[in-house]
């Protein structure tokens, strides 16, 4: 695999805040829209419930706002993401623009996600992630930029610190995101560690 | 000092440190369904690759069957073209699978430990959450997202990196009318949503060692819920009783050499833990959730919190809440009228929990203004049930008797709530939208209380029913 085009270790853009906590990924992405073989178009479904009535018309939501159309850093409090392991909640983000998530923290299997799917799942403190919402909802159209490298990132001449998983880090720089070549470089390793398990073959050995 | 289960099972299925710093974990047996596999299929196949082993792979469907007509093709076009992708990504890499022809189909998490795939000391995988179920025999199962089950197709490995584990202690015995349910949900309702996350949940104390298999299997299934990924239980006589004789269980030449091996795995007595967390059974209580997220929770006889009670970080969550469910702060959740009645999923679709119900529905009838679904979480549950005549007690009480599958649980198939009704539910999730109507509302509670709730029209005490 060419990782030198997967190589993560700065991105900008402008950010989107979705507001709250414990926002999970039935919100993010409905099941009904899960009946699919492909993630392709999952975009439009980002958030679909919290977005639309049953009758069409809009509600209040950040992904309807114009201010924020283009938008690629997304902005959240705590445990989003939590629920279904669904990856369609982080392919319907991606696919609808986000490359980069900041929250105050994040569910397990969805920072997973993210981290093979090569965007990075950044945290930082509340008060941090309330002054970039802050600072969003009355500027959108300020440009963030996120160093992975240094763990900072500059918003409006402003530095912040944040945190990142030394592996994600590591993995986002080094372009060994999508973990399936890694793995298969270990090659006859992982039928060594097979052999030795006592029940891979009925316990007969 | 010695070793919890976790990191013995951990340390011995770990094939390497990835650069990245993650662990390379051999993964022992992957379970896959429709919803989650086919994009990693289609990476596969994209990337020449194959699967590395087929025969610790299993396959069947469960989230979009229809569970009332299962002619093909299905009504539903996109489920069928779900089914059909199944069908021909695990025909084309060799891998078993349990459709609906199948005596074996139903709930990943119901066949897996009924078929004798799930053992001791093993690691799971499946595209997942609840993949937590398994660790009730003492394997440690991980929930995974459709990238990882790429890993695991072509390299039977998954990249991670290694919790904390946490010993949920519970002391005592529960009393009667307390089940299973009612011990996550307090555990979810203390520790909270975000409680677990970053571990991995060791079930233990007196009051676990004295449950039987389904109902470690309804604990460990929503440790998730409280955030952590991994729920587990050590293996002991209970365990290795319920082993015997399934299919794909140790022969019984062999069943020694498993017993020592599963002996082996077990937390020592002086195992260290990176936190410990005690309750007593004794002092539980029926749970029924009144929220958002299962960790919004009172005992039966509660009122709901009043907003001035709670932190402020929690008090924009339960006004969202209180706004969902059209629920006033303080009122008490017995008497709240319900519109549906689900008994399933993989928390609560076991043989065991349709007894209990069947229990409380038998002579019995449902309140008329009330819906009531029956869903037996695997084909084998459902002949085992219809066997003890079961389906006939619940049909008699009105309510539906239907075939394996998620059904209402997330509603992926035709088993939806419509518009706003209020479901009483022995599943495990109350979120916006999960059962199928995105103004639909979710009381979470044990398949007892949901009984009673069907044939009382609104929440009770199943405690308090005559004769039961």
């Amino acid at each position: 695999m060419d990782t030198k085009n997967m190589k993560r270790e700065s991105l900008s853009g402008r950010c989107i805040p979705v507001r709250g906590n414990d926002i999970d990924t039935d919100r993010i992405i409905p099941a009904r829209y899960m009946k699919v073989v492909s993630f392709k178009g999952l975009g439009e479904f980002a958030f679909y419930d919290e977005r639309f009535t049953s009758d069409g018309s809009l509600k209040s939501h950040s992904f309807n706002n114009d201010a924020y159309k283009g938008a690629s850093v997304l902005l959240v409090n705590k445990n989003f993401g939590c629920g279904s392991s669904r990856e369609h909640a982080p392919q319907a983000l991606h696919r609808a623009g986000v490359t980069a998530v900041i929250g105050e923290s994040f569910a397990e299997i969805f920072e997973g996600n993210c981290g093979a799917m090569g965007i990075p799942a950044l945290t930082a403190s509340p008060e941090v992630i309330e002054e970039l919402m802050g600072k969003t909802e009355k500027h959108p159209g300020l440009e963030m930029e996120i160093d992975i490298r240094s763990a900072k990132i500059n918003y409006n001449g402003v530095e912040y610190n944040i945190s990142i998983p030394d592996s994600s880090r590591s993995s986002l720089l080094a372009g060994t995101w999508d973990s399936t070549a890694s793995l298969l470089n270990s090659g006859s390793l992982i039928s060594s560690r097979a052999e030795n398990l006592p029940y891979i073959n009925g316990f007969t050995k | 000092m010695g070793k919890n289960l976790f990191n013995k099972v951990w340390d011995l299925h770990k094939v390497g440190t990835l650069d990245s710093g993650l662990d390379q974990l051999f993964i022992g047996l992957h379970l896959i369904h429709e919803v989650t596999s086919p994009q990693a299929f289609a990476m596969i196949n994209e990337r020449g690759l194959h699967v590395m082993y087929p025969e610790r792979t299993f396959a069947t469907v469960d989230h979009i069957v229809p569970t009332e007509n299962q002619t093909r093709p299905f009504t539903d076009t996109l489920a069928e073209k779900m089914m059909e992708a199944l069908e021909l990504n695990t025909t084309e890499h060799g891998i078993p699978l349990y459709d609906l022809k199948s005596e074996n189909q139903g709930i990943v998490h119901i066949i897996g430990p009924e078929l004798g795939l799930t053992q001791p000391g093993m690691t799971i995988a499946c595209g997942d959450s609840h993949t937590s179920t398994h660790g009730a025999f003492g394997s440690i199962a991980f929930g995974v997202g459709t990238s990882q089950i790429r890993d695991i197709l072509a390299t039977q490995t998954m990249a991670i990196s290694r919790p904390k584990v946490r010993l949920i202690k519970i002391s005592g015995s529960m009393p009667q009318g307390v089940y299973a349910k009612d011990v996550i949900l307090r555990v979810i309702k203390d520790l909270g949503v975000k409680g677990g996350i970053g571990y991995a949940y060791e079930f233990g104390g007196t009051a676990i060692t004295k449950l039987s298999m389904e109902e470690r299997m309804t604990i460990c299934n929503m440790s998730i819920e409280g955030g952590a990924r991994v729920g587990y239980i050590n293996p002991d006589e209970t365990t290795y009783e319920y082993m015997k004789g399934r299919p794909f269980s140790p022969k019984e030449d062999n069943y020694k050499k498993a017993e020592d091996y599963w002996n082996s795995i077990k937390s020592d007595s002086d195992a260290i833990y990176d936190d410990v967390y005690s309750l007593n059974a004794e002092d539980l209580q029926p749970m029924v959730t009144w929220g958002i997220n299962p960790g919004q929770s009172v005992e039966i006889g509660e009122n709901m919190p009043l907003l001035r009670d709670l932190e402020q970080d929690d008090r924009e969550t339960v006004e969202q809440a209180y706004n969902h469910m059209g629920f006033k702060e303080g009122s008490p959740i017995k008497g709240q009228e319900i519109n549906v009645a689900f008994i399933g999923s993989c928390t609560n679709g076991r043989i065991s929990d349709l007894r209990v119900a069947a229990e409380i529905a038998k002579g019995r009838k449902v309140d008329s203004h009330v819906r009531a679904l029956v869903v037996p979480g695997s084909k084998h549950v459902a002949k085992q049930a219809e066997d003890e005549g079961l389906d006939k007690i619940f049909i008699e009480a009105g309510f539906q008797w239907r075939n394996a599958g998620c059904s209402m649980c997330l509603a992926m198939n035709s088993d939806k709530l419509k518009g706003r009704e209020l479901s009483a539910s022995s599943s495990n999730r109350n979120f916006i939208g999960r059962q199928g109507s995105p103004t639909g509302r979710t009381l979470l509670m044990s398949p007892a209380m949901v009984a009673a709730a069907a044939v009382s029209g609104k929440v009770v005490d199943a405690r308090d029913l005559e004769g039961v």
